[in-house]
């Protein structure tokens, strides 16, 4: 009991191409924007048709190009938690609501119903509220329970914290973890930002310019990004060009460095990766000289821009973040990489 | 005592033309909404140029097409309707020139409309007949109805299409417009005045209700109670 999907869509020069399953777990769609996440969200939820290719749900077909098969959005049982929300404007939440219960023929029963997700969506203060007087909170878990009580089998959740403000984020995306795993079926979360994709999904997949690449477990995805985007997109900050000189050897001209790594390299090697936290002034390893130039403090960490001493004039600088705590004495004159810490991207 | 037939003329072919006006003017404006951007371009000019050609230029339209010795209006006399110099006729030049007012604030309304809110609706289950009108009709319903409101005040002004296409006859086809004209050529000055001060009145009550409209509009509050 699963969501399959595999289809292909143009629009203009953009090209959409997506492949993946979910079953029964939180997996997300990690990518910058525009680049087709929410087009893929649109063409499972049948708001867009794809040019080919075959969605099906628990074993219903959904959408198949061979076999003309298109339903409509009303019938294919999949809910869209929208970026804005998407509230009925006009209606309290009540009635927004109430709307997710049409197929309820007792009154009594979709009243009682309703009151419930109010109780548990602690919104029985914002009942008689319209969309615009709500919090941004308020108008998620709105959307949200409105897709509750209609009960779909799969849930899809585009960018649902975006709109809110930092603080109140990391509370909700608590609520709605628990929410979730109440909910008990495939849930599809899109979102740009990585610790949110962290928090929330068991298992990842990346969008970049229209492609889906590497669906794997969150936390092996970031041990292992694989290719660039995913690099790029899980927050590794020193990206660059690598070719293959050994089986546990690269060498990247832009820094003019020959690094060691910890996994063999396989051939088609495009570039290495390396976190900013990855650099340590002990590290005996992978250790070049370095010139500082500049420096910036955040709350609980420094980040610095360098240059290895080799490096290429035209290659933009590196970063190294270090916890405040461990800020040396000593501007360092060396920073070296454990060969574990190099990320292969092919 | 001043014969209030204009008035009372006036009135019923606004009132009937508005009907007609608001209800082809939503219809066609969700049509045009949804048709390719070319297509609905062309369909754009062909449905606001009454709005810019001068009123008499349509009323010669009008009467080339409905005049009792065209085609069309000879086959309308045959089955016993009469449009030119009768106050019918005021009926249909008002449908003419009031449409693209009807059909250009409808369509700015649907246009603007955030579509997310029906995509909702869709995954939920709920049928598109009921997302028109729960939905979308209400999130476009101020807009709609201030469109609805001007081509109102537009069909009770008409003067140009209407004098060509029925003329002024006393008691059967003047307006208060055409009054206004009449009486003034004819050196009634009182009962011009007259009728510019019903004019007057009629213009200040619908343009009051268009600012309310708009107002409500942004700041949120509906006109009517939901359910």
């Amino acid at each position: 009991m699963a969501l399959e999907v595999d289809i292909e869509k143009r629009l203009g020069a953009f090209h959409l191409r997506a492949a993946f399953c979910c079953d029964r777990e939180t997996l997300g769609i990690l990518g910058p924007s525009g680049s087709g996440k929410s087009l893929t969200l649109k063409c499972i939820a049948g708001i867009e048709r794809p040019d080919r290719g075959h969605i099906a749900l628990d074993g219903q077909v959904l959408f198949d190009s061979q076999r003309k098969i298109d339903l409509p959005p009303q019938a294919r049982r999949v809910g869209c938690l929208f970026q804005s929300y998407a509230l009925f404007p006009g209606m309290t939440v009540r009635q927004n609501l109430l709307c997710a219960l049409h197929a309820e023929r007792d009154r009594k029963t979709r009243a009682a119903r309703v009151d419930a997700m109010l109780k548990l969506l602690q919104l029985r203060d914002a009942a008689d509220l319209r969309p615009e007087a709500l919090s941004g909170g308020q108008a998620q878990r709105t959307a949200l329970g409105r897709i509750l009580l209609n009960a779909p089998d799969l849930m899809m959740l585009d960018e649902p914290f975006s709109a809110l403000d930092a603080h109140l984020r990391l509370r909700l995306q608590m609520e709605m973890k628990d929410l979730l795993a109440g909910f008990g079926r495939s849930v599809l979360l899109v979102t740009h930002d990585r610790d949110e994709a962290y928090r929330m999904c068991d298992r990842l997949g990346v969008m970049s310019a229209g492609r889906m690449t590497t669906v794997k477990d969150t936390k092996a995805l970031f041990a292992d990004p694989e290719t660039r985007a995913a690099a790029a997109l899980t927050g590794c900050k020193n990206i660059a060009d690598a070719v293959k000189t050994g089986p546990r050897e690269v060498f990247v001209p832009a820094w003019n460095a020959r690094l060691v790594t910890q996994a063999p390299v396989r051939d088609g090697l495009v570039a290495v990766g390396i976190r900013a936290h990855s650099f340590k002034p002990d590290e005996a390893l992978n250790r070049f000289p370095v010139r500082i130039l500049k420096e910036m403090e955040e709350p609980f960490a420094w980040v610095s821009a360098f240059r290895f001493e080799g490096q290429a004039p035209d290659a933009p600088a590196l970063w190294w973040r270090y916890p405040r705590e461990c800020r040396p004495t000593e501007t360092p004159e060396a920073l070296g990489v454990a060969p574990g810490e190099v990320l292969l991207l092919y | 005592m001043t014969d209030l037939f204009p008035l009372y003329n006036s009135l019923r072919i606004a009132a009937i033309s508005g009907v007609i006006v608001f209800f082809t003017g939503i219809a066609a404006a969700w049509y045009a909404s949804k048709l390719p951007r070319t297509v609905k371009g062309l369909l754009d000019v062909l449905l606001t140029l009454p709005l810019v050609l001068p009123p008499t230029v349509c009323g010669y339209f009008l009467l080339r097409v409905f005049g009792a010795r065209r085609p069309l209006g000879r086959l309308l006399l045959h089955w016993g309707v009469r449009l030119a110099m009768h106050w019918t006729g005021g009926v249909v030049a008002a449908v003419v020139v009031a449409f693209p007012l009807m059909y250009r604030t409808a369509r700015g309304a649907f246009e603007s409309f955030d579509e997310r809110p029906a995509w909702a609706a869709q995954t939920l289950g709920l049928s598109n007949t009921w997302i028109f009108w729960h939905v979308r009709m209400r999130a476009c319903r101020q807009g709609i109805l201030a469109g609805g409101v001007l081509a109102f005040a537009r069909a009770l002004g008409e003067y140009g299409a209407t004098s060509m296409l029925i003329g002024y006859t006393p008691g059967r086809t003047a307006t208060v417009a055409t009054t206004v004209y009449q009486l003034w050529r004819t050196d009634d000055e009182r009962g011009a005045f007259f009728w510019v001060m019903v004019n007057l009145a009629i213009s200040a009550v619908v343009l009051l209700s268009v600012n309310l409209l708009e107002s409500r509009q942004r700041t949120g509050r509906s006109l009517w109670r939901w359910r």
